[in-house]
């Protein structure tokens, strides 16, 4: 209940700010009100998903002009225009998307200013819009039949739009959704092979904080009931950013407090610099110039994380959460073909890292593949979950070829893999990076979520991952920040991701590195069950009585070409094995 | 439109193109061994062009204020560290550089009224002045955050475009200036009056591509450069300090930035805030060449040019919308042609 007061009288102070506070400082609250809709978009794409936008200003002028045109000139209801506004901005945030996201991350923030500074130059030259000068006698919004004239009383629509955009970004980062898109930053390659579409993601949140811009254009609009080329200027796009950073770009209450205090610090800079200088101007772009730069080196996390430290601390022990199990995919039968690759070969440049090599696996086994550091086993993984495709050869994965598959269009048929190099997101607990995990097995999206809709499967997922985390005996370590494990610990959660998934091929790469004695009997009894349950397994590892004692099968590789492969007694008798491994005899 | 208005404009365009594909080598350059996105390019267009202006009218260029501060911003950064370190001998230089040479360049400007030098002496001054704000920029704004991410450097690169946009208003005034020019002479060309400026920025900006290419081809400082753009790890090892290759990167584009703003001061009326949209457009040209390819980069600058000055001609107003929207054709002709593979870069 503590944690919650902090918030209540955030609410209870805004609710009765405009009865006793003065037109001036009305006027003010919209504004911050109005610049942290648009932040806290930010915070969504630039803070969580690690893209940025310059041109958001100009997506505000998309709303707020789509909305003075057509009530002024076409007479149309605000309500109308604000979907028709959010329609408009949408088409063209898909479309700057679609264009600039494929490719490297810093494609979007220049197109964006590309964008910008067009959009303010066609707003500044189209005749119909006014020109530089403007539209004016933009209607008033009317609510339940009463107009929203004054400040006061469209402060009360502008704050609840804030608030609702704020509730709103924090549900969706708290769902299966939010978590892919908090994957995107540091952890494309892991969220990819767990089957999540990273482009789909990076697009999704570009739109949505380009509606939010819009929205709070559309407010502008009314509010003002005037709207001219300027404030959607680059310069203002580049101010909401410096907002975000300021305030805290990781958190949605870094937006407000960036807002509040860039605004009041602007407000503030623009009465005493030009009387410092001497002379008048748009000077505090030097202090907000300076301040970045600044914040950015010394700081990057922003000030929301200080003020975070003040307030009531949350409780890091909660409930394991509990759901009815999801579905499983139907089980294997043991011995049916599992994964056949034959003749994979893969190039970088003129290396040859696999020269083709040919295994299979089968449900109900465990197979290993060995060789010394460098022969090539984590590449050949690598082809063989799709993460980075083989140059030549054919894989098949039941019975269906992976050529031209993505890694999660192989995640989605069944295959799990863990990362030789741990990819976890490390500020992430535990449980919320196992349930990353069982993304495919949930289908609620970005919108059921922001409406917290998706309660029920969002439940029975997390039960699933905590079962999962139980199951390889992390339980105490459930509500940790994953990054703040061991190393060992790191796979082993890395396993409980990918069995999260209900596999019916696991590939583990090195799962047993970092381990204590005891640690690896835990492993190797529950890799043991995994096998009986006809779970079929592909595994490299370098304990060599780990892996002779687990596998039934071995492949040896050495170089990138296949020395030796056999039942585990075999290939310890094999010379060539003993050659690669000990050296041979001159 | 008939041959001689085509070749009028076929003629501001490749001038502008000229201008444009300088900046755009400098993007790359700066791009390609710092990873910094550097928006505050076109600052250093309008910080030349407007020196000159001020020394041609006989003020004192309030760049020298901030390459003081600079100066002595860095002095005490860098000050402060050799002291923790005991390096005291090194001091001196330290502070003769940052602080000591602007102090004189300082003095000097108050004690011989600029006015009065000759025109290649006023340049070489508004040379001195701007062109080592590049390397003292990067020491102050970007080498503490030499290892951040694209975006973070991109943000700081744009927040300095911010503060130099600021800075500029305040020493220059809100007032455009246009300097006289180099050369009156003039010729005849099917009809057509070329100008001699336009031939002088034309062959200048040729001269300087060329040398550039030398510097990178035979020099070893090139050579230096080049390494840490391909490989700044395997560059690091083999001895080459990412922070000189910063410094030497951003001073190579201070430099260019300033000689293009000279050399255009006499064509067009250079505001304070010129600098930003004619170094976006030298970013247009960039882009075009994928933020990697040199030549490209220059054929697309001068194709921005051609294409400016055409759709001045038809559409004046919407001049600005059409060079900036050409952007969008080129990222998604690159984006449907380029397989990029998601690496991790953080």
């Amino acid at each position: 209940m503590m944690r919650r007061l902090p918030l209540a009288v955030f609410v209870g102070l805004l609710a009765v700010a405009p009865l006793f506070l003065p037109e001036f400082s009305v006027t003010l609250l919209n504004y911050i009100g109005l610049y942290a809709i648009v932040a806290v978009g930010l915070v969504l794409l630039t803070g969580v998903g690690g893209l940025t936008s310059f041109g958001q200003a100009a997506f505000v002028g998309l709303g707020a002009y789509t909305t003075a045109w057509l009530t002024t000139t076409h007479g149309f209801s605000p309500w109308a225009t604000l979907f028709i506004g959010l329609a408009i901005t949408a088409t063209v945030a898909l479309f700057l998307g679609f264009i600039t996201l494929r490719m490297g991350g810093h494609y979007l923030p220049l197109g964006t200013i590309a964008w910008g500074i067009s959009l303010y130059f066609l707003f500044g030259n189209v005749e119909f819009l006014g020109g530089h000068s403007g539209i004016t006698g933009i209607p008033a919004v009317s609510l339940f039949g009463a107009e929203l004239k004054s400040g006061r009383e469209f402060f009360y629509l502008i704050w609840i739009v804030v608030l609702l955009a704020m509730l709103a970004v924090r549900n969706l980062l708290d769902s299966r959704s939010g978590r892919a898109i908090r994957a995107l930053k540091g952890g494309v390659v892991m969220a990819e092979a767990m089957g999540v579409d990273t482009a789909r993601a990076k697009i999704v949140i570009f739109l949505l904080a380009a509606l939010l811009a819009s929205i709070s254009g559309w407010l502008y609009a009314h509010l003002q009931r005037f709207v001219n080329p300027t404030p959607f200027a680059l310069t203002q796009g580049i101010e909401y950013l410096f907002m975000a950073v300021v305030g805290g770009i990781g958190h949605v209450w870094g937006a407000v407090l960036g807002a509040g205090l860039i605004t009041i610090l602007k407000q503030w800079l623009q009465d005493w610099l030009p009387q410092i200088l001497g002379q008048s101007g748009n000077f505090e772009i030097i202090v907000f110039g300076i301040a970045m730069v600044l914040v950015l080196q010394k700081a990057r996390d922003g000030l929301w994380p200080v003020i975070l430290k003040l307030l009531p601390a949350r409780s890091l022990q909660r409930e394991v959460p509990v759901g009815e199990t999801l579905p499983k995919r139907p089980a294997t039968v043991a011995g049916t073909v599992l994964l056949e690759a034959v003749d994979v070969t893969k190039r970088f440049g003129g290396l040859v890292a696999n020269n083709k090599l040919s295994l299979t696996v089968q449900a109900g086994e465990v197979m290993a593949l060995i060789g010394p550091n460098g022969a090539g086993k984590s590449t050949m993984f690598n082809c063989l979950s799709a993460v980075n495709p083989a140059s030549e050869g054919k894989i098949a994965f039941l019975g269906q070829s992976t050529a031209g598959f993505a890694a999660r269009d192989v995640a989605r048929r069944g295959m799990s893999r863990t990362f030789q190099h741990v990819r976890l997101l490390g500020q992430m607990s535990v449980l919320e990076n196992v349930a990353i995990g069982a993304h495919l097995r949930g289908c609620r999206g970005v919108l059921a979520s922001a409406l917290r809709l998706d309660r029920a499967e969002e439940a029975r997922l997390l039960a699933e991952a905590a079962r999962q985390i139980e199951r390889v005996g992390l339980k105490e370590q459930m509500f940790e920040p994953a990054g703040s494990l061991a190393l060992g610990q790191q796979r082993i959660v890395e396993i409980a991701r990918a069995l999260a998934s209900d596999p019916c091929l696991l590939l583990l790469d090195e799962p047993a590195a970092g381990l204590r004695y005891l640690e690896k009997q835990a492993l190797a009894e529950l890799l043991n069950k995994l096998r009986a349950e006809g779970m079929g397994i592909l595994l490299v590892e370098h304990d060599m009585d780990f892996v002779m004692g687990l596998a039934d099968r071995v492949v040896v590789m050495e170089f990138g070409e296949k020395i030796a492969e056999g039942k585990p007694d075999e290939v310890q008798r094999d010379p060539k094995v003993l050659e690669a491994y000990l050296g041979g005899v001159e | 439109m008939d041959l001689q208005i085509l070749l009028l404009l076929g003629q501001d365009g490749v001038t502008n193109g000229a201008i444009y594909a300088l900046l755009a080598l400098a993007l790359v350059l700066v791009f390609a061994v710092t990873r910094v996105i550097f928006i505050a390019q076109g600052e250093f267009v309008a910080y030349g062009a407007l020196t000159l202006a001020s020394l041609q009218a006989g003020l004192v260029p309030g760049t020298v204020w901030l390459l003081l501060a600079l100066g002595t911003t860095v002095a005490l950064l860098d000050g402060a560290q050799l002291v923790r370190d005991g390096r005291y001998r090194k001091l001196p230089p330290l502070l003769i550089f940052n602080v000591g040479l602007p102090l004189l360049l300082a003095a000097g400007l108050f004690a011989v009224p600029p006015a009065n030098l000759p025109l290649w002496a006023q340049v070489g001054v508004s040379m001195l002045l701007v062109v080592p704000l590049g390397p003292l920029i990067y020491r102050v704004a970007f080498q503490p955050l030499a290892s951040a991410s694209v975006l973070v450097l991109l943000i700081v690169s744009v927040a300095v475009h911010l503060a130099l946009i600021g800075l500029g208003l305040l020493f220059f005034g809100a007032e455009g200036s246009r300097t006289p020019a180099f050369t009156d002479i003039s010729f005849e060309l099917a009809g057509t009056l070329l100008q001699g400026q336009t031939i002088l920025v034309v062959v200048a900006s040729a001269l300087l591509i060329i040398g550039l290419y030398f510097f990178f081809e035979r020099t070893i400082y090139g050579k230096a450069l080049r390494a840490t753009a391909m490989n700044r790890t395997g560059a690091r090892l083999m001895g080459i300090p990412p922070a000189l290759a910063g410094k030497l990167c951003f001073t190579l584009a201070a430099a260019i930035g300033a000689f293009s703003g000279i050399l255009i001061a006499p064509i067009t009326t250079i505001y304070y805030d010129s600098g930003f949209l004619i170094g976006l457009k030298g970013f247009v040209g960039a882009i075009i060449g994928g933020l990697a390819s040199y030549p490209v980069a220059a054929l697309g600058a001068v194709l921005v040019g051609l294409l400016e000055s055409y759709s001045s001609f038809y559409a004046s107003a919407f001049k600005e919308v059409i060079v900036f929207t050409l952007i969008i054709p080129v990222l998604l002709w690159r984006s449907l042609t380029s397989r990029h593979v998601e690496e991790e870069d953080e």
